[in-house]
């Protein structure tokens, strides 16, 4: 891997820019550098928010996304706007519980119910961040499994820790139990 | 060996102020540079520092401004609205050569603007903003240890020559997390203020020793023009006063320069720029000289005072000049005026939030020499 452009979407509230900052701290723990931008609207929450990372091993002069490889997205509004700005290479994470996507029809593309998963199977959709973090590293593979869980671990309050390394599982977990086909659209 | 750590803009501005001794910060938050007040409300009071939300911005310098008098390094962060706010005070600190430290973190404008948008918008306010002629010193930052460097740099100059120093940063590098290994204690310098040998008869408006109050000597602290003792002056005696002030940061412009030169040897065609748009231009720049073009890069760290003999230099055999700013054109007039008709300046600017890419100061550079062999 020489380079990788993430993009992580969705509405503010969501958690994103702490998962960009959560997946950053994850890629340097592998030695690699880093830059995390992050875009939001002005309102307090519920605008449209966005994470930007760029996992490098060479170093990173423009700190902004020009071609993502790789894009979440959390949110309708995040879907509509990210989606059409990314080509036909690009690896694409959707949350099945509240994005609606039409066919797509192309390989790379993987809608998975995140946010269900995270009330469902943690008990907070608070932690559907960290759960669309575990499925978009089993997919995407952008860095170690130990060093995300480290870097979970660093970037998360004592007290919501336990619950944090579950929804990293949870999302892994997702991947891994989902059959193929059902993980394109 | 220190290690790597995810560190964002404003959290390495605010340690930078805390390694350069700063123990005052007066503020009132404001996107996007409110992570710097966050920071020091936590951290200062663990150095024995003061961490103050002020009622408002003019406040907040006013506060910064009494605690430099009282002896303290101090501190305010701020953006486009709050620093529009802070103007009749940066003068006060001018005439009353006050040291202190204003960071603003530009969004774009004018007035509320996009408060969480990218800008450098602010480049001539830092310079002209407040009414009047008076010193200034302006820094800018790339990156996010350079933010650190800068910060501990703007504390040193204003300690050092008793001016107010602006740090001039933007949204995105504010907002940036990066990988860095900062400056551990002793690998920077840090200078403090100089106080004069002896309290009788001296001259608190002389040159640039400095008495604070509590040391035991007589002080007048006035916003008027007034003399080396600090009490009113009209007339001769005024102008004297600031031509003094003016001129111990104006003859220095070329050893105040901080700048980084590259390839400048053999370029026909000079990119100057500074700020975020130079992480822009340095992509740039390199796919440029892949290609075979002669470009060269001028990337400033110190906007005012405003280098114009390096300007100059640096130009003297190019046939084209590129200024990229995210603005209307600021910087770029100064570069035309130092350049003096003798090359193309053009300016390249942006306006609605955000950066400038590496392929449209290529695309620009290209078009341009191109032209130029053609013609």
């Amino acid at each position: 891997m020489a380079t990788k452009q993430i993009q992580l979407t969705g509405a503010g509230g969501q958690g994103l820019v702490l998962a960009g900052i959560i997946l950053a701290e994850a890629a340097m723990r592998d030695g690699k550098n880093v830059a995390v931008a992050q875009s939001y609207g002005p309102e307090a929450r519920l605008g449209a928010s966005k994470a930007e990372v760029i996992i490098s091993s060479e170093k990173i002069a423009y700190p902004q996304v020009t071609q993502p490889d790789v894009l979440l997205c959390l949110s309708q509004d995040a879907f509509d706007k990210y989606f059409s700005a990314v080509n036909d290479r690009a690896l694409v994470l959707i949350d099945a519980t509240h994005v609606q996507a039409p066919t797509l029809g192309r390989n790379n593309i993987y809608r998975l119910p995140l946010v269900r998963a995270a009330a469902e199977q943690v008990g907070t959709k608070l932690v559907a961040n960290v759960v669309a973090l575990g499925a978009l590293n089993a997919l995407a593979g952008l860095v170690s499994w130990e060093s995300l869980q480290k870097a979970v671990e660093q970037r998360t309050p004592a007290k919501f820790r336990a619950q944090n390394l579950r929804a990293l599982e949870v999302g892994r977990r997702l991947v891994e139990n989902t059959p193929h086909q059902t993980k394109e659209v | 060996m220190r290690e790597q750590e995810l560190v964002q803009g404003n959290e390495a501005c605010a340690r930078g102020a805390i390694y350069a001794g700063c123990r005052f910060f007066a503020g009132y938050p404001i996107t996007p540079s409110s992570e710097i007040m966050e920071y020091l409300a936590r951290e200062l009071p663990k150095v024995g520092g003061i961490c103050l939300q002020m009622e408002d911005e003019i406040a907040s310098l006013s506060a910064v401004i009494g605690a430099s008098w009282g002896g303290a390094k101090a501190m305010t962060a701020t953006s486009g609205p709050g620093f529009s706010l802070m103007q009749e005070n940066i003068g006060y600190a001018a005439i009353t050569e006050t040291p202190c430290v204003i960071v603003d973190a530009q969004r774009a404008g004018p007035s509320t603007g996009q408060p969480t948008k990218a800008s450098q918008g602010d480049v001539m306010q830092a310079r002209w903003g407040t009414h009047g002629d008076h010193p200034i010193i302006v820094l800018t930052a790339s990156w996010v240890r350079e933010v650190f460097e800068m910060t501990v740099h703007a504390f040193n100059l204003s300690e050092r020559y008793r001016v107010p120093v602006i740090l001039l940063l933007d949204e995105v590098l504010a907002h940036l997390r990066e990988n860095v290994v900062l400056p551990e204690p002793g690998e920077l310098d840090v200078i403090s203020r100089r106080h004069p040998e002896r309290l009788e008869n001296f001259k608190p408006f002389f040159d640039e020793t400095m008495v604070t109050f509590g040391e035991g000597g007589r002080l007048m602290v006035t916003g008027m023009s007034h003399d080396e003792f600090g009490f009113p002056a009209q007339g001769k005696k005024a102008a004297e006063q600031l031509q003094r002030i003016l001129k111990k940061i104006e003859s220095r412009a070329e050893e105040l320069a901080i700048y980084r030169a590259h390839y400048l040897d053999d370029a026909d065609a000079v990119i100057v720029s500074y700020g975020i748009t130079s992480r822009a231009v340095e992509e740039s720049v390199r796919v440029l000289r892949a290609e075979g073009l002669a470009v060269g890069w001028l990337d400033l760290k110190t906007l005012w005072p405003f280098p114009e003999k390096l300007i100059r230099s640096c130009t003297e055999h190019a046939q084209y000049v590129l200024v990229p700013e995210l603005n209307a054109g600021q910087l770029v007039r100064e570069v035309e005026r130092a350049v003096g008709g003798r090359v193309l300046v053009e300016h390249l600017g942006r306006l609605d939030g955000y950066l400038i890419t590496p392929e449209e100061i290529a695309a620009r550079v290209y078009d341009r020499v191109e032209c130029l062999k053609g013609a």
